[in-house]
């Protein structure tokens, strides 16, 4: 599939026409959907407390209704105008602003106790125009977002890395700004449902959360069970043992040399009462 | 543009600009719409939002009901709650503009819409 930043800028790109797709294509609804639910999941904020979040690229607001279900109250920024005209058409609830968010987050300090973003991030890497810079514009993004944030606030970016040095390029500026955190992987073996999402955390470092759709073996092979697989492969028996006598024993006899003939007295240890 | 989130606002993200808040509103269209009533959300946001500005924003554009100061034990004042519930998140400007208050750049607000995109020689 072609990816949508190397057509056109994402204002250009996201024109009435691509807009549109999004209040009434039920697939890309049902995706945003699904991903802004897992991404609210991944912020972990307390339970039963309305809160303020900042919703970056919102587009039509799609997954600013996921924080409306729950409760919360948020605020939208996003480059395209034409998507936006389609959030206010949808009557969402938040509030929207039309700014760009490699020009870092307008917002005064700890404003926000979360960020969520859905497939937005992935646009920053390119540089769309002649004074662009995608290093510094992921810079200014990450630490004016880090400022924006209250003290333990969690940002969750859910993205579309294109390979693993733009991965490396996202995560290298986002602990430049301070944050702590990385990437989680959901379903990291299947091509469709595979999705990473960029949890950054602000107030010291805590364990990332679980990704889902992997399993506890495909994780890696235990040490000892390593060991013992290399053994089988080598095919040899540990030295000593009764299996290795019996091993020994058969090769000589292969080799046409007298060997005693195998008993159930083989390879057996002397009582010591000799 | 509610004024919760012209609260939040600033034009720091400009070149040259250090603090950039708070936002000047020249507002020329007011709209009121109607918001469910959430006083826990509004109560935990009284801390969070600088009360001299948002009593400033809510004179300018004809809003005289706020009193100057936050009242003590305000978590159990429902009607202050409701109050300041009213001018946070029902009142909305439809149509104005936001001016920087260091370099008086003008940010104009379309269709509720706040524009903060940056020129190129802004960044």
């Amino acid at each position: 599939m072609s990816r949508p930043e190397h057509l056109a800028p994402p204002e250009i790109y996201y024109n009435e026409e691509e807009a549109k797709k999004y209040s009434q294509n039920s697939r890309i609804i049902d995706i945003q959907f699904q991903m802004s639910e897992r991404a609210v999941e991944l912020l972990v904020l307390p339970e039963d407390t309305p809160c303020y979040i900042l919703d970056i690229g919102c587009g039509s607001g799609l997954s600013g209704s996921t924080l409306d279900d729950q409760g919360h109250f948020w605020v939208g920024m996003d480059i395209s105008k034409a998507m936006l005209d389609i959030a206010l058409e949808r009557e969402i609830e938040g509030d929207l602003i039309l700014s760009d968010m490699g020009q870092g987050c307008p917002f005064k300090a700890g404003a926000f106790d979360g960020a969520i973003s859905i497939s937005a991030l992935q646009w920053l890497c390119n540089a769309d125009k002649k004074h662009h810079n995608p290093v510094q514009r992921l810079y200014k993004f990450f630490s004016t977002l880090y400022a924006c944030l209250s003290r333990s606030g969690r940002a969750v970016l859910q993205f579309y890395p294109e390979n693993s040095d733009q991965m490396e390029l996202i995560t290298a500026q986002a602990m430049k700004a301070g944050f702590y955190g990385g990437v989680v992987v959901d379903y990291p073996n299947s091509t469709k449902a595979k999705k990473f999402f960029l949890v950054l955390m602000t107030g010291g470092n805590m364990p990332l959360p679980k990704a889902l759709g992997t399993d506890e073996d495909s994780q890696g092979v235990t040490y000892t069970a390593k060991r013992e697989r290399l053994k089988q492969q080598r095919g040899k028996s540990l030295k000593k043992g009764r299996n290795w006598i019996l091993e020994k024993k058969e090769r000589r006899r292969k080799q046409g040399k007298d060997v005693r003939p195998d008993s159930k007295y083989t390879g057996r240890k002397r009582s010591g009462r000799l | 543009m509610k004024l919760l989130t012209h609260n939040m606002l600033t034009s720091k993200c400009m070149k040259g600009v250090s603090i950039g808040y708070p936002l000047a509103i020249k507002a020329l269209d007011i709209r009121t719409v109607e918001v469910d009533f959430n006083p826990e959300f509004v109560a935990k946001m009284i801390p969070k939002i600088d009360w001299t500005v948002l009593h400033g924003a809510a004179e300018s554009i004809g809003q005289t009901d706020l009193p100057k100061e936050v009242v003590d034990n305000y978590e159990n004042n429902e009607e202050f709650l409701k109050k300041v519930h009213h001018v946070l998140l029902e009142v909305d400007v439809i149509d104005g503009e936001l001016i920087c208050p260091e370099t008086g750049r003008k940010f104009p607000i379309n269709n509720g819409i706040p524009n903060m995109l940056l020129n190129e020689d802004e960044v």
